[in-house]
């Protein structure tokens, strides 16, 4: 019996594209700490590719949950929503090739979005991101 | 008795996590060739009486393609790129050749709001510069969000100008009102002025040049080459991407009714259906995200004639749909992979070209 809760915990993480419950659970925890701003924007101009939960779409859109590349790049995620990003880049092992426009935020809104993407869905960042570091970051 | 149960519960699962996938079978039997290099995001593009291609970049481009050169024109009007607005359409008068008129769209900033909503310019092109430049139409009230600004332009059989607007992120508000702008397709007559038998040009309040109204994002339209009426699809949230044929006064139902559900997968409505809303002649989930449209008239492609093709942006293949009294009975993907796909045209020679993000303007090759 255990054996067999044990798989059918293993398949709703398997299937866990379908945003089940439990992830909607964590983005509530995530506007308790106030990055809302952040989400709004998240849900208007990012949510159509890196998906509810950051979780992309395989082959084409990078995750952004959980992601090495966010955790360890942190200028060039400012840059790549600043001022778009193209070639080849690796997440979590996996190559992504798929072209990102610059979506013609303000730096306070670049700052909000990457305040709310790296605190949730499993990312933390306890450094956060100002309009000003923003402003600064050049092509 | 224990394995069998296991058994269900496995399959129940699987065909859950089915959802990112599509299933359309892969035709390998074709290929492509380049024809313009190097483009960003040809958001829309029409061949001229010369052979030579105007282009919009979403960025605010417009290239003029001609003898493998690359010309910017100049002079053209404030562009409001964000999110999915941006450089839009772009299409040609019916009679070109003796008016030169080119009528384009885009998002403009132009009011007293912050933010931008969809807008439809004609001009003409002298010494690669805009030249009389007029415009027809332009949606209230701009808005900063990022969604949904349409659109495409084309003429119909009798030269009457259609575009369409999508509801720029206020789908609780715009699509279903028609005192409202967005979520609508209009009809104008080439000259910008409402024709006398809109639908609603005695309706209280209406925006007259409404022609169809509850639409989402109508990225794709074209004339039927033989029935020639105007048929459309549009992007849904997850799921419920729609085709439909335009009609005078329609509803087409978004957000009352729908196939698609929001992103988070929560329920937008439980209604598929209803009195007084039409039904789509066909619609996909998952979502492909459907851009660019075409339907294939000429002899170039044997038994692909009278196929219509429908751009995926979201898996990168450009959908072959085969017709059979007026429904969709076979997708197949041609182009596999290729990029985003974004706009599809029949050129005069009759072979069809695809513009794909990051990769240019291809022509379909069937091997």
């Amino acid at each position: 019996m255990k054996n067999f809760s044990f798989i059918l915990c293993l398949l709703i993480f398997i299937c866990s594209c379908n945003s089940s419950d439990k992830k909607i659970a964590e983005n509530l925890i995530s506007v308790r700490q106030d990055f809302s701003e952040g989400k709004e924007i998240y849900n208007d101009f990012c949510i159509q590719c890196h998906m509810p939960n950051g979780e992309g779409v395989p082959k084409t859109f990078p995750p952004l949950a959980n992601s090495d590349y966010l955790k360890n790049n942190r200028i060039k995620s400012i840059k790549a929503i600043k001022y778009g990003l193209s070639g080849e880049i690796t997440v979590n092992g996996v190559k992504y090739n798929t072209t990102m426009a610059a979506q013609g935020l303000s730096d306070k809104e670049i700052a909000s979005v990457m305040n709310y993407i790296t605190n949730s869905w499993g990312n933390k960042n306890n450094s956060l991101i100002t309009e000003e570091e923003v402003s600064k970051i050049e092509r | 008795m224990k394995t069998r149960k296991l058994t269900y519960i496995l399959l129940f699962f699987i065909s859950l996590s089915s959802c990112a996938q599509d299933k359309n079978p892969v035709n390998n039997k074709n290929s492509h060739e380049i024809i313009v290099p190097d483009l960003i995001n040809p958001w829309g593009f029409v061949f001229l009486p010369d052979a030579s291609i105007l282009i919009t970049e979403k960025e605010g481009k417009i290239i003029h393609f001609k003898n493998k050169i690359k010309k910017e024109i100049k002079g053209l009007p404030n562009i409001y790129v964000r999110g999915q607005g941006g450089l839009l359409d772009i299409n040609i008068h019916p009679d070109y050749k003796n008016n030169g008129w080119v009528y384009f769209s885009y998002a403009s900033p132009k009011g007293e709001e912050k933010g931008g909503n969809t807008a439809i310019m004609r001009a003409k092109i002298k010494n690669d510069s805009l030249i009389e430049k007029q415009l027809f139409y332009k949606a209230e009230p701009n808005t900063t969000r990022g969604q949904h600004f349409g659109s495409r332009i084309v003429f119909d059989k009798d030269g009457y100008l259609f575009f369409s607007i999508g509801e720029r992120g206020n789908r609780d508000e715009n699509p279903q009102d028609i005192t409202k702008d967005g979520g609508k397709i209009y009809r104008l007559n080439d000259d910008g002025t409402i024709p006398e038998d809109n639908p609603f040009v005695n309706s209280e309040n209406a925006k007259t040049a409404i022609w169809s109204y509850g639409h989402r994002n109508p990225q794709g339209m074209e004339l039927h080459p033989e029935t020639k009426a105007i048929w459309s699809h549009e992007h849904g949230p997850k799921g419920g991407d729609e085709i439909n044929i335009i009609e005078k006064g329609k509803n087409y139902g978004w957000p009352v009714i729908t196939y698609g559900k929001n992103y988070s997968g929560t329920s937008i409505t439980d209604e598929t259906e209803k009195e007084g809303m039409e039904q789509p002649l066909h619609y996909w989930d998952p979502s492909i995200a459907p851009s660019g449209m075409a339907f294939i008239s000429s002899d170039k492609y044997g038994d692909w004639k009278g196929s219509l093709l429908v751009g995926s942006l979201k898996f990168s293949y450009l959908d072959r749909c085969t017709l059979k009294n007026g429904k969709v009975i076979k997708e197949e993907r041609l182009l596999d992979d290729i990029g985003r796909v974004r706009s599809i045209e029949q050129g005069p020679d009759g072979f069809i070209y695809v513009g794909v993000e990051n990769l240019g303007i291809v022509k379909l090759i069937r091997s």
